[in-house]
C-alpha cells in the first residue's frame, strides 16, 4: 500500500517536471502545444546517446539533456512557433500534431523503433527498506531531484524579477506589455526552460516510463491531463494534479490492471465537467 | 435602411442557396463513374469513401458548429464493434439494417456524450472528446472476451447486401455499397446544412452570445448536430467493419482522429465537399508516400500538416476558391443554360 503511494509520488513528480513547461506555455500564450512530449523524448534519447554510446557519466548526462532540449526548444520557438501563436486553436492543434508525427518518424529512422534503456549507475540501483516499505533508490533519487526542481521553480516564480514578469504576463498579457515587459522574450525563455525541463524529465523517466519513438503520442494525454486538471494559473495546481495523477495511475494499474488507464480518463472527464477551468484555478475570468 | 425581408423572400433565398450547382452534379457523376473507370483501384477508393463519410461527420460539427473534436473515433469505433458483433452473433444479418442500427447506436452515444462538450473552452472539449474515445478503447481492451481485445474481432461473417450482393474478392460490390451509403448520407447532411437549422448553426459558430440573443437555443442546436455527426461517424465505422469483416482496437486510436483533422484541413471545412475531396487526396497521398518510404510515411504527413498551418489555411482556402471559380466557369460553359446559378456554390460559403 505504502509502496504504491511511494511509486505514485515518484511517478507524479516526474509527470510534473515533464508537464510544468506545458502549463506555463498554455497559460501564458494560450497556446495548445501537443508536441511537448516530443521534447521529453528528445531529452531521453539525448541521454541514451550520451550515456550509453559516448560513455558520459549519468550525472553529467542529465544537465546536458536539459541544455540540449532547452536549446532545441528555444530554436524551434523562435523559428516555427512564433508564427502560430496568433492562430486559432485548431491551427495550433494541427501544427503541433504535425510536429509530433515528424518527431516520431525521424526518431524511428535514426534510433530504430525498439525500446531504449539508459544505463543507470550502480549506486542508484537496488532498494532501501524503511519500516518494511521497499523504496527503489532510483525512485527516491527522482523524488529528490524533482522536489528540488519544484522548490527552485517556485522560488524563481515567487522571488525573482523574472518570475514576477512572467506572472504579470500570464495574468494579463496586454497590461504587462503596456508596462514595458517584453512578453515575447519572457515567453521565449520560458518556452526554452519548459522544453529543457521536459527533456530532463524524459531523461530521468526513460527507466520508468519507457522510451520508444511513440513516447510523445503515448504521454501527450497525460501531460494534457495534468495541465487541464491542474489549471494554468500557478505551478502548485499542476503539481498537485500530477501527484494525484501519478498515484491514481499507479494504484489503478495495481488494483484493476485490466482496466488500465480507464480510471484516469474517467477522473479527468469528471473533473473537467465539474470544474472546466481546472481543479485549482483561481478565477474563471479568462 | 434596407427593408425587412418578407417570409417569401427568405424562403426564396433558402431555396436558391440549396439549389444544386452543375459543379456538384459533375462531382457526383464523376464519383459514380469511378466504378467503371478504375476497376483496379477499388480497395483504395473504398477506403476513401469510408474516410470521406467519416470526415463529413467531423465537418458537420467542426465546419458548421465550430466544435473542435479529437474524439470522433469514439463513435467510429463503437459502431464498428457494434456492426461486427451483430454480424458475428447473427442478431441482425442484413448489412443495410445493421448499418442503420449501428448509426442509431452511435448517435445515441453521441447524444449522451454531447452534454460533456457543451461546457468549457476549446482545450477542455479537446480533452473530453479525446478522453471519451480513449475510455472506450480501454473498455474494448478490458472486455476482450467480447471484443477479441488486441487480436481484433475475428470470425465476422457479413451476409449479402439486401440478400443479393455478396462482398466479392475484388471489392467491386463493397465499393459500390460504400459509395451509395456515402451519397445518401451526403444528401441528408446537405439537407441539414441548407435548412434554417443549418443557418442557425452557422450563427452559433460565428458568435455564441449573439446567437443566443436572437433566440437560437444554442445548447440544443449543438446537442442535435453532435448527435447527427456521431451517427454519421458510426455509419462510417460500421461500413469499415462490414467491408473488411474485421474490427480491431485501433479504431479508437488518436491517430485516427488526428488523420481525420488532416483530411478536413486538406479539403477545407464548412462546405461539405471538403471532407470528400480531402479524403481522396489524403488516401492517394498516403498510398503514394507509403510506397516510397513504407515505414516513415508519418513524417511526411506531419510535414504536410506543419506546412499547411504555416502557409495559412485562409490562404489555401483562397487558392481553392480560385480553382473553384475556374472550374465553375468551365462547367458553366459546358452547360450554357446554367450560367446564372453557377455562383451559388461560392455564396454558400
Amino acid at each position: 500500500m505504502l509502496t504504491i503511494l511511494f511509486d505514485g509520488v515518484a511517478y507524479g513528480m516526474l509527470l510534473f517536471v515533464l508537464a510544468c513547461g506545458l502549463s506555463v506555455t498554455l497559460g501564458l500564450m494560450n497556446f495548445i502545444n501537443l508536441a511537448h512530449g516530443a521534447f521529453a523524448m528528445a531529452g531521453g534519447y539525448c541521454t541514451v546517446v550520451l550515456v550509453n554510446q559516448l560513455g558520459v557519466p549519468f550525472a553529467l548526462g542529465l544537465p546536458l539533456a536539459f541544455l540540449f532540449t532547452a536549446l532545441l526548444g528555444g530554436f524551434l520557438e523562435r523559428t516555427l512557433y512564433v508564427h502560430v501563436y496568433a492562430r486559432s486553436h485548431l491551427d495550433q492543434v494541427l501544427f503541433t500534431i504535425g510536429l509530433v508525427f515528424m518527431s516520431v518518424a525521424s526518431v524511428d529512422y535514426v534510433m530504430g523503433s525498439s525500446q531504449q534503456f539508459v544505463q543507470i549507475p550502480d549506486a542508484l540501483q537496488g532498494q532501501f527498506n524503511v519500516f518494511g516499505i521497499g523504496m527503489g533508490k532510483y525512485r527516491l533519487f527522482i523524488i529528490g531531484i524533482c522536489g528540488l526542481l519544484t522548490v527552485i521553480l517556485q522560488l524563481i516564480l515567487a522571488k525573482t524579477r523574472f518570475g514576477s514578469r512572467l506572472r504579470a504576463a500570464v495574468d494579463d498579457q496586454r497590461v504587462a506589455r503596456g508596462l514595458g515587459i517584453n512578453v515575447g522574450a519572457v515567453f521565449g525563455i520560458t518556452f526554452a526552460v519548459g522544453s529543457g525541463l521536459a527533456g530532463l524529465g524524459g531523461a530521468l523517466g526513460a527507466e520508468i516510463l519507457g522510451l520508444d519513438p511513440t513516447f510523445p503520442l503515448k504521454y501527450m494525454i497525460y501531460f494534457l491531463i495534468v495541465v487541464t486538471v491542474g489549471g494554468t494559473s500557478s505551478i502548485t495546481g499542476p503539481f498537485f494534479a500530477s501527484i494525484l495523477l501519478g498515484i491514481g495511475d499507479v494504484a489503478g494499474k495495481y488494483y484493476v490492471p485490466k482496466l488500465g488507464a480507464f480510471v484516469i480518463y474517467a477522473i479527468m472527464i469528471a473533473v473537467l465537467i465539474l470544474r472546466p477551468q481546472g481543479l485549482f484555478a483561481r478565477s474563471t475570468a479568462r | 435602411m434596407t427593408p425587412t425581408p418578407t417570409a417569401g423572400e427568405i424562403s426564396a433565398y433558402l431555396k436558391r442557396r440549396a439549389r444544386w450547382s452543375p459543379l456538384e452534379v459533375a462531382f457526383w457523376v464523376f464519383a459514380f463513374a469511378t466504378i467503371w473507370l478504375f476497376p483496379d483501384k477499388y480497395l483504395i477508393l473504398k477506403d476513401s469513401a469510408i474516410l470521406a463519410l467519416f470526415a463529413l461527420s467531423l465537418d458537420l460539427i467542426l465546419g458548421y458548429a465550430g466544435i473542435i473534436s479529437l474524439g470522433q473515433a469514439a463513435f467510429f469505433g463503437f459502431a464498428g464493434y457494434f456492426a461486427g458483433l451483430v454480424a458475428k452473433y447473427g442478431v441482425v444479418n442484413e448489412p443495410v439494417i445493421a448499418l442503420i442500427c449501428a448509426g442509431l447506436v452511435a448517435a445515441a452515444l453521441g447524444f449522451v456524450t454531447s452534454f460533456l462538450v457543451l461546457r468549457g473552452t476549446d482545450l477542455t472539449r479537446l480533452m473530453v472528446t479525446l478522453g471519451v474515445s480513449l475510455m472506450l478503447g480501454e473498455l474494448a481492451n478490458r472486455y476482450s472476451n467480447i471484443t477479441g481485445g488486441a487480436d481484433g474481432l475475428q470470425g465476422v461473417e457479413i451476409a449479402p447486401v439486401l440478400g443479393r450482393f455478396n462482398f466479392d474478392l475484388y471489392g467491386h460490390n463493397a465499393y459500390v455499397y460504400c459509395l451509395i451509403v456515402l451519397f445518401v448520407c451526403f444528401l441528408i447532411a446537405r439537407r441539414i446544412v441548407y435548412s434554417p437549422f443549418g443557418l442557425s448553426l452557422r450563427a452559433v459558430k460565428g458568435n455564441v452570445l449573439r446567437a443566443a440573443a436572437i433566440g437560437i437555443p444554442v445548447k440544443w442546436r449543438l446537442v442535435s448536430i453532435y448527435t447527427v455527426s456521431a451517427g454519421f461517424a458510426g455509419i462510417a465505422g460500421a461500413l469499415l467493419t462490414q467491408t473488411t469483416a474485421f474490427c480491431s482496437l485501433d479504431v479508437f486510436s488518436l491517430d485516427r482522429s488526428a488523420d481525420l483533422l488532416l483530411v478536413l484541413i486538406i479539403g477545407g471545412t464548412g462546405y461539405l465537399y471538403g471532407g470528400l475531396i480531402g479524403a481522396v487526396i489524403y488516401k492517394f497521398l498516403q498510398d503514394w508516400i507509403a510506397t516510397l518510404t513504407p515505414q516513415y510515411w508519418q513524417f511526411w504527413i506531419g510535414l504536410v500538416l506543419v506546412i499547411i498551418v504555416l502557409i495559412g489555411r485562409e490562404r489555401m482556402a483562397g487558392w481553392i476558391a480560385v480553382v473553384r471559380v475556374y472550374m465553375t466557369g468551365v462547367v458553366g460553359r459546358l452547360l450554357p443554360n446554367s450560367a446564372a446559378i453557377t455562383g451559388d456554390m461560392q455564396q454558400g460559403r
